[in-house]
């Protein structure tokens, strides 16, 4: 067998365990696991210039691949500094693996140079962390990390890793488990068929049905298996933030996101609905409204890998444990058995009426269909979406930032495949958007990678144009540019009578133009509406430089619909500046 | 509704401050708690008291399950169940008068003196936490000098066990 170092083994368990990129950051901690991987590792590390950035990048990869994100930064400072990418992941659910080095294990406790408790810290928002304390443990302790951050429902694990374990003097036998079995973790691999049956004889019943899909649909590689289902009983689909791509956002049954910033076709059909069939969704604040006006009428089916995310906030009438994947499949077996007994099921007249009612909503308010947006000699923040989404044959994998431009991304790219759709829904991290697109961008590199953003949240992460040039990155930044921090200025204006406080940064924002040029890539701005395809057109032409589209919007316009609250329901929505529901 | 929650779990460091985690995390409270190593010693058996509604309690089990470091969550108050918790209470006893008094209600809740001091006693005494409860209330004329409690550990009665 063959005598490997702690450090070494870290190298060889990551190859072991197939992984492609490690995003991170030397430091004291991990200068053994750092001169291991530069002697002997074939996995191409990707050097970020802020450890927020490596969690980010590291979980951009992995949203786009369905894989875990790797990330390797150093203790104290280097550790604290990931922390927001990491809740960033574990709000969403993203499978993570981040070591973290720790200061030698004789040192700990005694406030040593740069020693931070990174598993006290970390662990309320991870999934499971590990101590190791013996560098034995070294791969059994990887294996088992990425076992549970991948499987059921995903989420981030840190290993901490004291720099006395990796010393390179200390040899041990490596051998990298094939699997592990932990005794205390056992996700559900079915769904309970009872359930599952009446679940089927509900959903059959329906006369005005909903499809209620979140994240869980997409990390859960069951889109297609949705798809189906919802075709097969022509029933109506909605997507969380989270959930958009899981079913095509072009397919006449979708009635687009839904919640906060959702369509109104999309909320007035939950709203009034009289069967819900929520798969991988949470009943997020952000979705519901006010809980206790959430869909009066509806009989809720919950389906999740998660039993804490089951009746949390909202009861579920039929609630199912288990992987969407195969719950759905077994699912759309009952369907089709009681089908094949009785074919009147569902009512094909009530479902006739509930399209002609949707289809209504949608012909009144419509973001696609009916309404559009106001209109000014500006350039509107939504034309700019769509102009993207003409130019990238809405065929790319786009990230976004938190804030207004978020929320347009959302509503106007119409995502047909999961995965595309990148962003940070759960925990709303502005900064997201340029590492997420870095990491997607290496996992696809043949692919277009655009990442939607405002002034206010690329500059919390805008020392990665440097990563980009390094790694040559051509990833594309739409700049929605309004001179606010948008969606604060919208609240502003909506509650507290426009006094913009703390919103405004006009006057001190760099030339984007010539940041880029300093970077070695490339800026454009775009102030009229007749040259924003061009310069779309021109920037994506560009395939192999990182271009920045500066493109000045109207700075007034907000995000609509938007819920009314507090003490809303799903169907109270704010449709413009003074129309409501 | 108070409810007693026992959990096995793995006895690795970091194991108990998840549970705790998660109570202050989530804004659950935590009356008592008893926490130590069974017979397997890879195990250990943690129980604690909690009150909520059902639907916090059922939030409560589920997420203490989700934790990767427990093995098995119940509810001890689902079923019928024996709760014990132990008090280790020290009283100032001067002078004979207060010393039988003292000596007496022990003896009426079959609490031993485990401890002699010409002016204290220690006082050991085992049962619900209610019992326990009232023995402090009938020391009022005495002067407490020290409380300690165990914190609640259940177990189910009959046939059914929490093992592995
Ligand atoms: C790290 C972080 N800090 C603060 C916030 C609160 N916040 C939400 S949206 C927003 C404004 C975003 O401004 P910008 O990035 O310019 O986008 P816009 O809304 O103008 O499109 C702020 C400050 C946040 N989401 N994340």
């Amino acid at each position: 067998m063959e005598m490997l170092s702690g450090g070494e083994m870290i190298a060889r368990a990551l190859e072991d365990e197939g992984v492609e990129y490690i995003f991170g950051y030397p430091g004291g901690a991990v200068l053994h696991i750092y001169d291991a991987l530069f002697k002997t590792s074939k996995i191409p590390h990707v050097l970020v210039r802020h450890e927020q950035a490596a969690t980010h990048a590291a979980d951009g990869y992995a949203r786009a691949t369905g894989k875990p994100g790797v990330v390797l930064v150093t203790s104290g400072p280097g550790a604290t500094n990931a922390v927001t990418g990491i809740a960033t992941a574990y709000m969403d659910s993203i499978p993570m693996v981040v070591l973290s080095g720790q200061v030698a294990s004789h040192l700990i406790g005694e406030d040593a140079f740069q020693e931070t408790d990174m598993v006290g810290i970390s662990r309320p928002i991870v999934k499971h962390s590990f101590m190791v304390r013996e560098p034995e443990e070294i791969p059994a302790t990887i294996k088992k990390a990425f076992h549970i951050a991948a499987s059921g429902r995903p989420g981030p694990v840190v290993i901490d890793i004291p720099k006395d374990a990796t010393r390179p003097d200390a040899k041990f036998e490596y051998h990298y488990p094939d699997a592990v079995k932990i005794r205390s973790y056992a996700p559900a691999q079915r769904g309970h068929t009872g359930q599952i049956k009446k679940a089927a004889r509900l959903l059959l019943s329906a006369k005005r049905p909903v499809i209620y899909a979140g994240g869980g649909v997409v990390q859960g590689e069951a889109s297609g298996l949705l798809t189906e289902l919802a075709r097969e009983l022509n029933y109506p689909v909605t997507n969380t933030l989270m959930g958009l791509g899981a079913y095509p956002g072009t397919d006449r049954q979708f009635l687009g996101m839904l919640g906060m910033h959702g369509l109104y076709e999309a909320n007035m059909a939950m709203h009034h609905s009289d069967v819900i069939l929520a798969v991988g969704a949470r009943f997020d604040d952000r979705v519901t409204n006010t809980v206790s006006k959430f869909c009066p009428g509806a009989k809720i089916i919950h389906i999740d890998i998660d039993p804490t995310s089951i009746s949390k906030t909202v009861n579920a009438d039929i609630p199912i444990v288990g992987p969407v994947q195969s719950v759905l499949a077994d699912l759309t077996e009952q369907v089709r058995q009681l089908r094949k007994k009785d074919t009147e099921l569902p009512d094909p007249g009530a479902l006739a009426r509930w399209w002609q009612q949707i289809d209504e909503w949608r012909g009144d308010h419509g973001l696609w269909t009916g309404r559009r947006y106001g209109e000014s000699d500006r350039i509107m923040p939504q034309q700019v979406i769509e102009s993207l989404y003409r130019v990238t044959g809405g065929d790319a994998y786009i990230t976004s930032d938190v804030g207004q431009h978020q929320m347009f991304a959302a509503q106007y790219y119409r995502f047909d495949q999961p995965r595309r759709w990148i962003n940070s829904g759960g925990l709303g991290t502005m900064g997201f958007g340029l590492p997420a697109a870095m990491g997607a961008k290496l996992a696809f590199p043949d692919k277009e990678v655009a990442c939607v953003t405002g002034e206010g949240s690329i500059q919390m992460n805008i020392q990665e144009l440097s990563t980009c040039t390094q790694y040559k990155l051509p990833v594309k930044i739409i700049n929605l540019r309004n001179n606010y921090l948008g969606m604060v200025k919208q609240w502003q204006d909506m509650q507290y009578e426009g006094r913009y406080a703390m919103s405004t940064y006009e006057d001190s924002l760099p030339d984007f133009t010539r940041l880029m040029e300093a970077y070695g890539h490339v800026g454009m701005q775009v102030t009229d509406l007749a040259d924003l395809d061009t310069k779309m057109e021109e920037a994506f032409a560009m395939k192999d430089k990182l271009v920045f589209l500066d493109v000045f919007i109207d700075p007034m316009e907000h995000v609509y619909p938007m819920h009314v609250a507090p003490n809303g329901a799903m169907k109270d929505m704010w449709l413009s500046k003074n129309e409501r529901t | 509704m108070r409810r007693i929650i026992s959990i096995l779990m793995e006895n690795e460091p970091g194991a108990l401050s998840r549970v705790v985690g998660l109570f202050s995390q989530r804004g659950y409270n935590i009356e008592t708690l008893n926490v130590a190593p069974t017979d397997d010693a890879t195990l250990s058996r943690l129980t604690l008291t909690t009150v909520g509604d059902d639907r916090i309690i059922e939030q409560i089990t589920k997420q203490l399950n989700k934790l990767v470091d427990v093995v098995k969550v119940v509810d001890l108050t689902e079923g019928a169940h024996i709760e014990r918790d132990m008090m280790l209470i020290k009283v100032r006893a001067n002078g004979g008068a207060q010393r039988d008094e003292v000596k007496r209600t022990t003896d009426i809740f079959r609490g031993q003196i485990v401890d002699v001091g010409p002016n204290v006693y220690t006082i050991q005494l085992t049962g619900t936490g209610e019992k326990l409860d009232s023995f402090v209330a009938a020391m009022a004329e005495a002067e407490i000098l020290e409380v300690v409690r165990s914190g609640i550990a259940g177990i189910s009665r009959g046939e059914k066990v929490l093992r592995l």
